[in-house]
């Protein structure tokens, strides 16, 4: 599960929106907790210190699936220039990665846009999907209004995930 | 040379889970050498059968990308990060 703030998923769709008709990209940073056990007998299901988000008051009491918090939206360039495919800047891929690291978070995942297609990722995303932990949001601008899914992809094979927006 | 390479979580399983690695050599190639020697599972996520950087792998020696350094012979001093990172791209083609 992905959870996102109303105001980064709008920074991603004016971004997308902006860069149309050329596919746009950033890098998502943030916190992710694992898959907490089951507590029999209604137990809170607290995560360990090490294991609480950032974003702590939106902890899942209970929940078994790992969800990741977007604290930080990243619009990088797509230096592909292309409506077809994107690629980020790999110095902006590293300074991304140590903003992540000061800030004590990590990279969650990547977001880019499909400017005529659906928002889910294409035979390209899932092959050069660099890694499994990751969280590969799509934004589709197919339809009048854009839409977002979030996707992990892993040893070639994509499952959808739930996509939670924090008002 | 004694250098920190830093791993990025695609390559840990082929570490042992470690984030950061010391490494030696004076080349980027003799450090990658290193590491290869020490976790075998590294070689094809580094280099090519024909023994080049990998493309869909980025190393910078501090801040600076190697393709831009001489690649596998750009030169490391004591002290030196290497830090891998997966090329991130992709599209709707």
């Amino acid at each position: 599960m992905l959870v996102i703030r109303k105001q980064d998923l709008q920074q991603i769709f004016a971004q997308a929106l902006d860069g149309y008709p050329l596919e746009v990209c950033g890098l998502l940073i943030g916190a992710e907790t694992t898959p907490t056990p089951v507590h029999v007998g209604g137990g809170s299901g607290v995560t360990s210190a090490s294991q609480q988000p950032a974003v702590k008051e939106e902890a899942q009491p209970g929940a078994q699936e790992a969800t990741a918090y977007v604290e930080l939206v990243v619009a990088t360039d797509n230096i592909a220039e292309s409506s077809r495919v994107y690629e980020i800047a790999p110095k902006a891929l590293l300074q991304v990665d140590r903003l992540a690291e000061e800030r004590g978070s990590q990279i969650l995942g990547v977001y880019h846009s499909h400017t005529h297609t659906e928002a889910k990722p294409s035979p390209t995303d899932i092959t050069q999907a660099p890694d499994p932990d990751w969280h590969y949001v799509l934004v589709s601008l197919r339809d009048v209004h854009p839409a977002l899914r979030s996707w992990k992809i892993e040893g070639g094979k994509i499952e959808e995930e739930k996509v939670v927006v924090k008002w | 040379m004694s250098v920190e390479v830093r791993v990025p979580t695609v390559l840990r399983p082929a570490t042992g889970g470690a984030a950061a690695l010391p490494a030696e050599g004076d080349t980027v190639g003799e450090v990658f050498d290193d590491l290869i020697e020490r976790h075998p599972g590294l070689k094809g996520q580094l280099l090519t059968d024909a023994g080049e950087l990998h493309r869909h792998l980025n190393v910078f020696l501090n801040d600076d990308d190697i393709r831009y350094l001489g690649k596998l012979d750009a030169k490391v001093a004591d002290g030196d990060t290497l830090t891998l990172m997966p090329a991130v791209a992709g599209g709707a083609l």
